[in-house]
Formats: structure tokens, C-alpha cells, sequence
């Protein structure tokens, strides 16, 4: 069997069921392709070596019998997640070196159910971005192309997506804490889901913004995310803010049905200066929704606006916190340090040539919010403001809707470079229609919907009740039915 | 609370060179909880370990750890809030205070700015018997101890110890309410008893478990009064902070050099700075400890990693039914059962295990002069082996034995010395060693008689001397005694030697 490495997560774990192929042989393809598409500088450890152990080992599961859907299923990691014994650096140079002496609680989740890893991903640094240009591995490059322009998959988790919509893996693991893995699997034309706040553990996952983040998987259809998102999620009592709740059988939950269910289109996500093309696609999708059978309903979610300043003081504030513990004392890069140097010289060389600009920035940014006498106006202020837009959606899941139907992004992918020289709020602006959603704590998907004029995919968003991810699921599944996405890029690396 | 009569002391006044001045202090107590186990993680806490052996991977804040609360450290605060008559929050919150240092992994504490888990209490300092200082409680809350930085063992590199780094510390704030050094000690005297009657705390400050940061200003005389009455702070003068102390000690001697140090500034004519102090016991002063520009900007904001701390109040009530009798009620139930004085309660309820071997040697056996057996003879013979009470080799039952065989006039006291010290060093039943030895005191007056007129017919010298003044008795006695080994009954060789000699 040819080509293996473009399979679906689905159709290869019937294969691997059937015995009609082995996880060796997927994960050797996948391995072919990796090293085929190193133009894309998707990924950045190679884990080769453990890959085909860990594919052996599936492949005695699988004998004996073994019905996991992960198991022998070869994907990808970003680089965000820990994971033992393997680089780890959140695609920072502070973290240069760092192997961890443990596995993330998602990862070995995934690992447990026999998946194998077929390398770590490249990202942002720190997963600040939104174009997988502030690593320091380099800029990933989307698999899509126009006019022979290098464009950004977005991110912050670029790598994951670039490498499961160029094939070099069957899925990937991302993580999301304002868009960074709905906006990527928008520019890629892959689905990417993040779960409500709490779903999946943050153990073991480098924290960028903890009352945002959220790991989920980013695939080739929304089958493959109901699979992969239910072996990854599930309570982790070493992660406080883990929901003890039951793990639901996700892909059971995909039925396609969705007569009478409610669908909401958001006014405020009608933005001035909209593109057309964005526009009718969300037109497409909502007549879509409406010819399954979901009854559309137009809602308003007020305090919309305010949703990104208030995202933009929040993660940073965060974060400067978190980020705090990449010194050089024990772990990652420490600056060499002239005679005579304290502590504070060792701190301030150690961060300045550690972390990247974007990171610094935010880290500046926080500090900012949190600091006395600005404290309230910034920080308090935009935790009420987070407040008010969770119970916008509170209130409009009160009068019954299902879920919600936005835009994934403002626009398609862009090419790699155009962001270096603007003003770093176009870039935040990227994530205008995701930010809502982390901060709610809800869990949101992003499925392709079509192609814009250039022949660059272009992404719908659903937004979903908290813990209610089998639903959602169930809804993009019917609308991933109705559009018929099946474009791919064309091979150029 | 106890109903407990008693005075207020007077505050010290500190005489400058133009006027009379008067303390105002108050004090942040941190306790180290009583746990096995981190705050935040499952090490160990234990003392003098391996460098870096009780370290867990969020210890040492590697990439992508987290805190998950130890309920042990919680129900121990909640304790604490208790057994200092406090208000116990069923809501409080986590939150980081930011700053960087290496014995710090996170580059922040997590502890309780805006909800604390304790709120108002109450300790009462007892100063003399009757006179006591009621010092308010403002709050108790929770958070994690720093690491330690090692800076004298190489030349050019510093060390970092993190097996503090993460054990359960409770900071408990008292209001200005302390009025001198003395009271100052005082007070963590009493709270370093509650704290260990209650098992929260081990109250070792050698090993720095239980230290102090003391605010310490002056005020002139009836400003207080005004400040009470207001609670403004404006009538009181400019604190400073001495920080991280850990004996009593120092902790008087410190806030004597600083109110000194103020006092001296404000009478020249300067003002004092608000600022945080290190005390230097060989040079017997405070000195600043960072300078304005190094003042920390904490930027406290709620720790996201833990979602709000929320506990039921059946399990509070469940906690405060398991209170153990404290330090003031126990002391007044011995006072009144055991008709004890204020002194000697004081001593003997100073620690749990004190208070329960006297109990034990009380039990059924007269209270006043147990607790003089327990006090002097027994603490006496410690202190000067260096023992404490858990290591006497003298068991309640032996010392009862004892206290026994004086009570059934079997001994006199002079007997019942020398029967402690064989019974300290040799161990075995007091009865039996007075049998086995002829320890016992002759109560048979024929055999004492006898001894008297044999020194009264030995010494007519002494007879004459003796009838004319009658204080020289004593002599006969001591005589008497002699001739019995010590084993005769005081009492009876006293009546038969006035009788014997028409005194």
C-alpha cells in the first residue's frame, strides 16, 4: 500500500485493526515523509529511533488484540508538551538542551493507548504567536502555496499543523490559549478542536497563559478529532483545575444528525472591514447548518469588542508570571557571565538572550498589568471584562442554543514575513474570533469550509457548551458532510 | 473564651532625651505547618536531609509542573484559626507574589493576599499572674517557604538548597497591639504553646519553624489611646519591619536597639523611613536591608494553576470537635482542681507533655504537693542533666510512688530526696527500695523517745542552754535524726523534744 502517510487517523486504525497494515509500516512512511518535507521545518526533535520501538510495540498490541484507536496511530507532538527523555524547549533557546524527566499527562495518555510519536513540533516560542515566526527553529512553512509565496500556517501551534496537512503525520497534538490551534487548522485546511478549560490535563505541558491554555488534537477530519480528543482528555489529579468528569465516547457521539438543534450567528463577529470571501463562507456554512435541519438563530454577544484587550492583558500578565522560572538556575541556558556579575546580571543576561522578542514583549507587557497602581485598571478590569463575555455565552446557551457559528480568522493565510515589520496588534488581531472562546473556557472547533480566490483554505468555527465537546463534534461533523472539504496542497517540498 | 478576670500591663516607656516614649508593635509569625509532606507537592519536609533530597519536579518549578493543594496543611491552618479563637473562611484563594531569586524556582511565592483562610482571633499573652495583654489576631494565611541560598561555601559560586522550597508556612499577623520587648516574647511564648498544644506547628525555632518579622514603631504617651479609638495610623509613628527572627532573645534585644534607633532620629529632628531591617546580634544594631529603588513590586494577582480554596463548615466543625484543652483552660483547670497557684500552673501547663505527666502524678494525690515534686525535684534533676520531660527516667507512677509513700508517712522528705535520686539513676519501685533499704521513718515514738532522752541525758549542757532560749531546739532535732539515720517522723521528734523539755 502506497502512501500511507495520507491516511486518516480513522481509516488507518481500521487498517491497523484489520491487520490489512501494520504500525511499522505507517509510522516508516510517515518517517519518509518527514524527511521528505523538511522544507516545511514542521518538525524539530527527531524522536526516529523511538517512533519504530514504540510502532513494534503497537504492533504486538495490536496482535493480541489490542482495540485502542490509538494504538500504532504515528503523530506528531508539539513541542510545548514534556515529554521524557525527549527535547522539550517550547521552540525557546532558554530551554536549550532541557529534556524532561517526565511525560505530559496528555502525551502519555496518547502513548499509553499505543500512539507513536513520530517527532516533536515546531511552534512559537512560548506559543506567543499567531505565524510560527517566533521560534527559534525557524519559520514553519505552510504546505499550501500561493504564487510561489512562503506562507505562515499560523500558530502558535504551526508545526502540528503544517506537519498533518503536509502528511508527514497522521495527526498531531496542539495546544490553545487564544486560537493556536483553531487559527493554524484554519490555515492549513485541516480541524483542529480545543476542549472546554479543564478537559485535557495541563501537567506536563509548558504553561503560557494557565487560565487559558488547552491541549487538543489538530487532524484530517472530525472523526479523527473525536477519536484522538477522547484518549486525550480525562481527569488529572495532578492538574487542580482538571475536571473530574467522565470521558464521553466521542466518536459514537458522531451521528450527523443535527435536526432542530440551535445554531447561533453571532452579530458581533460581523466585523467592519470583513472580507467578502470570509463573509460568504459564513453565509455557505450557516445555510449549510440550516439545510441538515438546525434551526439558525441571529444572537448578540455584547462585550465581543472588548474580548481581545482583555485577552492581550490577561495571557501577558500570566505569563510574565510563569515565565518567571526560566532564570538559568537550574534547567535550559544560562548566559555566560563576565567576572564580577551577580545574580541580577545572570538573571538579565540569561533572559535578554534566551527568550525572542514576541516573548519578551509579553513578558514586558504583563509585568506592566500586574504592577502597583496599574494593577486594577488593567488586570482587575479585564478580568471583569472575561466575566462579562462568559456570561454573554452563558446567556445566550440559556435560551437554548446548541452552539455558535463564527469565522475561524479574519482572513487566509498570509505570507511568512508580512507581519515582521507591522505594528504587533495586527498580528493579536489574528485571533479575534478565538479569543472569546478561551476566555469563556469553552471549547471550540475549526473545521475547512472552502477555498478563498487564491485557492487558500478557509475555516469555520463552532463554539460549544462547556463539556458538551460530543456535540459539538456531532454539528461540525454534519457541516464537514455538507461542505465535502477534500482539497489538498499540492505537493512542492 | 475563658472567663478570665485580669489587668492590662502598663506599656513600656522608653525615656529619650525630651520625652517619655512608648512602643507600638506588631508581629508577623511564621509558622512552619506540622506535615510531612510539601504544601504543593508530595516531598518530604523533613529537617537536615541531603541537600536537594526532598525536592519534587514542581519544587523546582520545572516546565509544565503543578500545585495541587496538600489538604493535610489546610486542615492544620484551619486548626490553628481555631485554637486562636478566629473566624475560619470557608473561601479563600491562592495568590503569587512575584519576585525573583534563586532560592525561589517559581520566581513567586504562592500565598494568600486577598482571602486568607483565617480572619479575627485572639491570643492571650499572660505576663504576670493576673496581668495579661490581649493581642488581636488580624488574619492567618497560607503560603510556601523559599529555598535556601548557600553563599559562604566556594569563592565564586553560590549553592541553592531547595529542601525548604514549598513546605506549608502559616503567617499569622497580630494588629499593633504589643506594647513592649517583654510583651513581644511573651507573645510568641503563648503562640508557640497554642501552636504546639494544637500538634500545628513544632514550634522549633532553632531549625527556623517558627520566626518572626516585627513592625516596631514610637509614639508619644496617649497617642496609642487616640489610634485605638480611630484606628488611624497617623497617630502612631513610621514602622520598620525586622525581619526573620528566630529566638526570643533576639527578638527583645532588637526591638530595644530599634526603638532606640527611632527614637533617637525622631528627637533629632529627622524622620524615620518605612523600610524592612535585618538585626545584628554581635553588633547589637538593625540595618536596612534594601534601599528604596530595590523596593519589590510584588505584582500579586490570583494564582491560576489553583482554583479557590472552598471547605465545608461540617468539616470545620468536625476540626474544632477534635481540639485538644488549651494552654489557658488547662491552666485554670488546674488551678482549680489541683488548688494549684498561678505560678506553678503556669509552669506546669508551659508544654502538652509537662502538663500530662503532672496530671498523671496528680491523679488522686494531693495537687500542691505534687506539683512542687514535679516542679522542683523533677525539673530541677532534668535541667541539670540537660533532659527534657520526655526523656525522665522517672516514670509518673514511680514519682507517685513516692509522693505515696510521704502521704502515708512512710518517709519524710529528707528520705524521700535521697529515694528520687536513687529512683532517677537505678530505676524500681519506691515502695519496694524503702522496704528493701530500712528507708522507712520511724513512727514507732517508743524508739524516738528513746533517742531523745539519750541526747537530753548526753548533753545537760545544751538542755540549760536550750530552756533559756528555745530557739536552739532545732539543735535536739538534728541530733535526734542522727541518731535515727533521718528516718524518724520530724513531726513526732519536734512534739516529744518540747515536751521532754517543758518548753
Amino acid at each position: 500500500m502506497s502512501d500511507l502517510n495520507k491516511l486518516t487517523l480513522s481509516a488507518a486504525r481500521d487498517l491497523l485493526r484489520k491487520k490489512d497494515v501494520t504500525s511499522v509500516e505507517l509510522t516508516e512512511a510517515c518517517l519518509q515523509a518527514k524527511s521528505a518535507g523538511m522544507a516545511l521545518n514542521a518538525f524539530v526533535h527527531d524522536t526516529s529511533e523511538v517512533a519504530l520501538e514504540q510502532a513494534k510495540a503497537a504492533d504486538n498490541r495490536l496482535a493480541e488484540g489490542d482495540a485502542s484507536s490509538m494504538c500504532g496511530i504515528p503523530i506528531g507532538i508539539k513541542d510545548l508538551f514534556c515529554t521524557k527523555g525527549v527535547p522539550s524547549q517550547a521552540a525557546s533557546k532558554i530551554l536549550d538542551g532541557f529534556r524532561p524527566e517526565y511525560e505530559s499527562t496528555v502525551s502519555q495518555k496518547l502513548f499509553d493507548g499505543g500512539a507513536v510519536m513520530v517527532g516533536k513540533l515546531n511552534m512559537d516560542e512560548f506559543a506567543m504567536g499567531s505565524s510560527n515566526e517566533t521560534s527559534i527553529y525557524g519559520d514553519v512553512v505552510n504546505p499550501w502555496k500561493v504564487d510561489q509565496r512562503n506562507l505562515t500556517p499560523g500558530g502558535s501551534s504551526g508545526g502540528s499543523a503544517a506537519a498533518v496537512a503536509g502528511d508527514l503525520c497522521l495527526a498531531a497534538t496542539g495546544t490553545d490559549t487564544g486560537g493556536s490551534i483553531r487559527q493554524p487548522a484554519a490555515f492549513t485546511g485541516i480541524v483542529g478542536i480545543k476542549p472546554t478549560y479543564g478537559r485535557c490535563s495541563r501537567w506536563g505541558v509548558v504553561a503560557f497563559a494557565s487560565s487559558l491554555d488547552q491541549a487538543g488534537p489538530m487532524t484530517k477530519s472530525v472523526r479523527d478529532a473525536a477519536i484522538m480528543l477522547e484518549t486525550m482528555c480525562g481527569h488529572d489529579p495532578k492538574d487542580s483545575t482538571s475536571a473530574d468528569l467522565a470521558v464521553p465516547n466521542f466518536e459514537a457521539c458522531l451521528t450527523g444528525d443535527i435536526k432542530s438543534k440551535k445554531i447561533a450567528i453571532p452579530k458581533e463577529y460581523r466585523m467592519d472591514g470583513m472580507s467578502e470571501e470570509i463573509e460568504k463562507l459564513w453565509a455557505e456554512g450557516t445555510e449549510m447548518l440550516r439545510d441538515a435541519g438546525a434551526e439558525i438563530v441571529g444572537v448578540s454577544l455584547p462585550h465581543t469588542k472588548y474580548a481581545l484587550p482583555a485577552y492581550y492583558v490577561i495571557a501577558p500578565a500570566e505569563a510574565s508570571s510563569n515565565l518567571a522560572r526560566y532564570d538559568g538556575v537550574r534547567f535550559g541556558r544560562r548566559a555566560n557571565i563576565s567576572a564580577g556579575d551577580g545574580i541580577t546580571e545572570m538573571y538579565e543576561k540569561t533572559r535578554a538572550e534566551g527568550f525572542g522578542p514576541e516573548v519578551q514583549r509579553r513578558i514586558m507587557i504583563g509585568t506592566y498589568v500586574l504592577s502597583a497602581g496599574f494593577y486594577d485598571a488593567y488586570y482587575n478590569r479585564a478580568r471583569r471584562v472575561r466575566t462579562l463575555i462568559k456570561k454573554d455565552f452563558d446567556d445566550v446557551f440559556a435560551k437554548g442554543v446548541d452552539a455558535i457559528l463564527t469565522p475561524a480568522t479574519p482572513s487566509a493565510a498570509f505570507s511568512l514575513g508580512d507581519m515582521a515589520t507591522m505594528d504587533p496588534v495586527q498580528m493579536y488581531l489574528n485571533d479575534v474570533f478565538t479569543v472569546t472562546v478561551n476566555l469563556a473556557g469553552l471549547p471550540g472547533i475549526s473545521i475547512p469550509a472552502g477555498l478563498d480566490a487564491q485557492g487558500l483554505p478557509l475555516g469555520l468555527q463552532l463554539i460549544g457548551k462547556p463539556w458538551k465537546e460530543g456535540d459539538l463534534l456531532n454539528t461540525a461533523y454534519a457541516l464537514e458532510k455538507s461542505v465535502g472539504f477534500v482539497e489538498k496542497p499540492e505537493k512542492w517540498w | 473564651m475563658l472567663d478570665l478576670t485580669y489587668e492590662t500591663p502598663k506599656p513600656k516607656i522608653i525615656a529619650g532625651a525630651t520625652h517619655d516614649w512608648e512602643l507600638v508593635i506588631g508581629m508577623e509569625v511564621h509558622a512552619q505547618i506540622a506535615s510531612n509532606a510539601k504544601l504543593f507537592s508530595g516531598a518530604s519536609t523533613e529537617f537536615g536531609n541531603e541537600p536537594n533530597s526532598n525536592v519534587a519536579f514542581v519544587d523546582a518549578a520545572m516546565p509544565g509542573m503543578l500545585p495541587v493543594i496538600n489538604e493535610f496543611c489546610i486542615e492544620q491552618a484551619v486548626r490553628t484559626g481555631l485554637g486562636l479563637a478566629a473566624e475560619i473562611n470557608l473561601w479563600s484563594a491562592f495568590d503569587r507574589k512575584n519576585y525573583f531569586y534563586p532560592d525561589l524556582p517559581q520566581g513567586y511565592q504562592i500565598s494568600q493576599l486577598y482571602h486568607p483562610i483565617v480572619g479575627e482571633g485572639e491570643v492571650m499573652v499572660d505576663m504576670e499572674p493576673g496581668i495579661s495583654r490581649l493581642v488581636r489576631i488580624e488574619r492567618i494565611h497560607i503560603e510556601q517557604d523559599a529555598g535556601k541560598s548557600i553563599h559562604d561555601m566556594d569563592p565564586n559560586m553560590s549553592f541553592v538548597d531547595l529542601n525548604r522550597t514549598g513546605v506549608a508556612l502559616m503567617e499569622i499577623v497580630s494588629q499593633p497591639d504589643i506594647r513592649g520587648p517583654e510583651e513581644a516574647a511573651a507573645y510568641m511564648v503563648k503562640l508557640r504553646q497554642i501552636l504546639r498544644y494544637l500538634g500545628t506547628c513544632d514550634g522549633n525555632m532553632q531549625n527556623g519553624n517558627l520566626r518572626a518579622d516585627v513592625n516596631v514603631s514610637i509614639c508619644l504617651p496617649g497617642q496609642y489611646e487616640k489610634f485605638i479609638e480611630t484606628n488611624d495610623f497617623a497617630h502612631l509613628g513610621t514602622r520598620c519591619e525586622i525581619k526573620n527572627m528566630n529566638s526570643m532573645r533576639f527578638i527583645q534585644a532588637a526591638i530595644e536597639v530599634e526603638a532606640r534607633r527611632q527614637i533617637t532620629i525622631v528627637e533629632a529632628g529627622g524622620e524615620v523611613n518605612q523600610e524592612t531591617r535585618l538585626y545584628d546580634p554581635d553588633k547589637g544594631e538593625t540595618r536596612s536591608m534594601r534601599s528604596k529603588e530595590e523596593a519589590h513590586d510584588y505584582r500579586y494577582f490570583p494564582d491560576p494553576d489553583l482554583l479557590p480554596l472552598e471547605i465545608e463548615q461540617s468539616w470545620v466543625e468536625e476540626i474544632a470537635s477534635s481540639l485538644p484543652e488549651l494552654p489557658d483552660e488547662k491552666k485554670a483547670r488546674f488551678m482549680k482542681d489541683f488548688l494549684l497557684s498561678d505560678y506553678d500552673a503556669t509552669v506546669l501547663t508551659a508544654e502538652l507533655d509537662s502538663a500530662a505527666y503532672f496530671e498523671a502524678v496528680a491523679n488522686r494525690r494531693d495537687g500542691k504537693l505534687s506539683a512542687n515534686w514535679v516542679i522542683n525535684e523533677l525539673f530541677g534533676r532534668l535541667k541539670k542533666d540537660d533532659k527534657d520531660i520526655t526523656q525522665s527516667p522517672v516514670t509518673p507512677y514511680q514519682l507517685g510512688g513516692i509522693i505515696d509513700l510521704i502521704e502515708h508517712g512512710d518517709i519524710n522528705g529528707k528520705i524521700a530526696k535521697d529515694l528520687f535520686e536513687i529512683v532517677y539513676i537505678q530505676g524500681g519501685d519506691p515502695a519496694k527500695i524503702v522496704q528493701d533499704r530500712g528507708m522507712k521513718q520511724l513512727t514507732d515514738t517508743s524508739a524516738i523517745e528513746a533517742a531523745v532522752d539519750k541526747v537530753i541525758l548526753d548533753n545537760p549542757d545544751q538542755v540549760e542552754k536550750a530552756k533559756a532560749n528555745p530557739k536552739l531546739v532545732g539543735w535536739f532535732v538534728g541530733q535526734v535524726m542522727k541518731a535515727t539515720g533521718g528516718k524518724a517522723n520530724p513531726k513526732a521528734v519536734n512534739e516529744l523534744i518540747a515536751f521532754k523539755l517543758r518548753l
